[in-house]
């Protein structure tokens, strides 16, 4: 089990017509292994920056960022990534697109074979191997993406908004279904969403973002993910302790929504 | 435990049957109240198709054999005129050639063509969408040849590769080759950054991501490409033929024309428009065969 990470992380946007944009300023901090992040923030705070370099697709302009003590100079299936849509192959049947990693290894087809229907049955897709893509719904082809992510082990799961194009129930589904993968898997997880509730249901570990320059305002130890499989999660969401979270949450972030509605009233 | 029969409601069969007599198509269950603009209603009908094809002929029937033509059969031939020269045609050929070498003469040249130009297209396209420096490179020539009609340059090919086969089959490369070079590149550069990206995470390397990312992303434009294609170089079929060609419908229409022969310069005209309809209709088949995930995503 390896930890990450990520010690004064700087990253700098080059505007083509001149200018720059500070997407992310000074971000440290360590994540265990095994702990599930969620990071929260108003949209242009760095969330997706952060993960695209944790994930290795941007070498952030300042900073490092290390898993296990090995720094990240690329992407690596040691690191799974889970988009928020349309991420998945078109032109390949379910099974295909979940056995797509091991087949890039050249792994064994028997053992692959065998792995695809494991992972689906783990999914809630037994029976949906044969399936093209385009005729699951959006909730199912999450579920696809997640099976794709998990047929490589990653040791780490980056989350990009994967709930964020699903309809509430649906949603409220899926969350169960990513608490019992983390649970069941052990593995670490960052879970980047816009929505309050989830972030606080999910994540054992959650930032909060502000923009302008992008950085980690505040961070929260939580206990509803450890419980959120035990207990009923509406009941959790509903609870005393967790409204008062939520409520505390989102004032900050509407502060943080209204500071940059001013900005850019300022501008103009 | 007492029967329940539910009273008719809007939307029972009852009524829907009522609202299909007045529905534009039989079988029509909808009850949209707007229908202009919307795309959905708009599908092919095989009765207008019908009544269009119909309407054609008529107006031909009318204006060289009508009760009053106003048309000279000996300029504009009659349907029942170009029907004969295709019965002479079909029976005993043209000029020494039968119906078949005319045809497949011209089909195999504009697929000569069109191998070649797809044989090149492909991967100059897939190039340009690939790399920074070789778009630079045949940005400008694309764009300054691809406008150049191929009937201009049927001289000069017909002074570098004689007036044989070879000047005809490039003219036709050049007609479908820019055409594959920017559905390719347009193919290569519509994959999106999170496929890119989910297969690297996945460990697939550089030429992995080609081979199953990439390529199967462009087909849908490459096979647009390839439709485009066939119907431009069928379409400059003719030009091809101009010089120096014995067989071939487009050989045929330059010929016939010298002898005032415009029923069979009309009968070819037909069967090249008839052919390339054909075509199409045999590319939009394998299209819905071989990529099935189109317009999909
Ligand atoms: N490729 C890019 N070029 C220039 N600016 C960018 C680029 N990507 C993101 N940005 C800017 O960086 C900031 C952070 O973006 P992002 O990481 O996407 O935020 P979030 O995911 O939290 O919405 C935003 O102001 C955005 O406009
Ligand atoms: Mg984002």
């Amino acid at each position: 089990m390896k930890d990450l990470s990520v010690q004064n992380v700087s990253m700098v946007y080059e505007l083509p017509k001149g200018g720059s944009v500070q997407a992310l300023h000074d971000v440290s901090f360590d994540l265990e292994a095994g702990r599930l992040l969620t990071l929260l923030g108003p949209s242009g705070c760095g969330k997706t920056t952060l993960l695209n370099i944790v994930a290795g697709f941007l070498a952030p302009s300042g900073g490092s960022v290390e898993l296990g003590g090995t720094p990240i100079t690329g992407p690596g299936q040691e690191r799974g990534m889970v988009f928020q849509q349309g991420a998945l192959f078109e032109w390949q049947n379910v099974a295909q697109n979940v056995a797509f990693g091991p087949r890039m290894n050249r792994r064994k087809r028997s053992e692959t074979k065998a792995l695809v229907d494991g992972l689906l049955n783990t999914v809630g897709l037994t029976g949906f191997g044969d399936k093209a893509i385009y005729e699951l719904s959006g909730g199912m082809q999450q579920r696809v993406a997640l099976a794709r992510c998990l047929a490589n082990e990653p040791e780490v799961i980056l989350m990009d908004e994967p709930l964020g194009a699903l309809d509430a129930l649906t949603r409220e589904k899926m969350q169960g279904l990513i608490l019992k993968l983390w649970k069941e898997t052990g593995k670490t997880i960052i879970l980047v969403t816009h929505s309050v509730e989830e972030a606080l249901f999910l994540g054992d570990k959650l930032f909060v973002m502000a923009p302008r320059p992008g950085r980690i305002e505040k961070a929260y130890e939580l206990p509803f993910a450890e419980v959120g499989l035990t207990t009923d999660p509406r009941k959790l969401k509903a609870s005393a302790e967790f409204i008062e979270k939520r409520e505390e949450l989102l004032s900050m972030i509407w502060g943080m929504e209204e500071q940059i509605m001013g900005h850019e009233g300022g501008m103009s | 435990m007492s029967e329940h029969v539910p009273a008719p409601v809007a939307g029972s069969p009852v009524e829907d049957a009522k609202a299909s007599r007045f529905g534009r198509r039989r079988g029509m269950q909808s009850r949209k109240t707007v229908t202009f603009g919307d795309a959905s209603d708009v599908t092919t009908s095989k009765g207008w198709m019908l009544v269009s094809l119909g309407g054609l002929f008529l107006l031909w029937w009318w204006f060289t054999r009508g009760p009053e033509p106003i048309l000279d059969e000996k300029t504009f031939p009659s349907p029942f005129a170009t029907w004969d020269a295709f019965v002479d045609w079909w029976r005993d050929g043209y000029r020494r050639a039968s119906a078949w070498e005319h045809a497949s003469a011209s089909l195999s040249r504009v697929l000569k063509g069109m191998l070649i130009g797809t044989i090149i297209g492909i991967p100059v396209g897939f190039a340009m969408g690939l790399s920074r420096v070789l778009r630079g490179i045949f940005d400008p020539i694309v764009e300054l040849f691809r406008p150049v009609p191929p009937l201009a340059l049927l001289p000069m090919f017909i002074m570098w590769f004689g007036i044989g086969e070879e000047s005809k089959v490039n003219l036709l490369v050049w007609a479908s080759v820019w055409v594959m070079i920017i559905a390719s590149r347009a193919g290569v550069l519509g994959v999106s950054g999170s496929k890119v990206h989910a297969a690297y995470s996945l460990g697939a390397n550089k030429w992995q991501i080609l081979r199953y990312v990439i390529l199967p992303n462009a087909l849908p434009e490459v096979f647009t490409g390839l439709r485009v294609a066939l119907g431009v170089s069928w379409g400059t079929l003719v030009a091809a033929e101009l010089v120096g060609a014995e067989k071939g419908l487009g050989a045929s229409i330059y010929i016939a024309s010298r002898f005032f022969r415009m029923d069979i310069v009309l009968m070819n005209i037909v069967i090249i428009g008839v052919i390339g309809a054909l075509m199409d209709l045999v590319m939009r088949l394998l299209e819905s065969r071989l990529i099935p995930w189109r317009g999909k995503s």
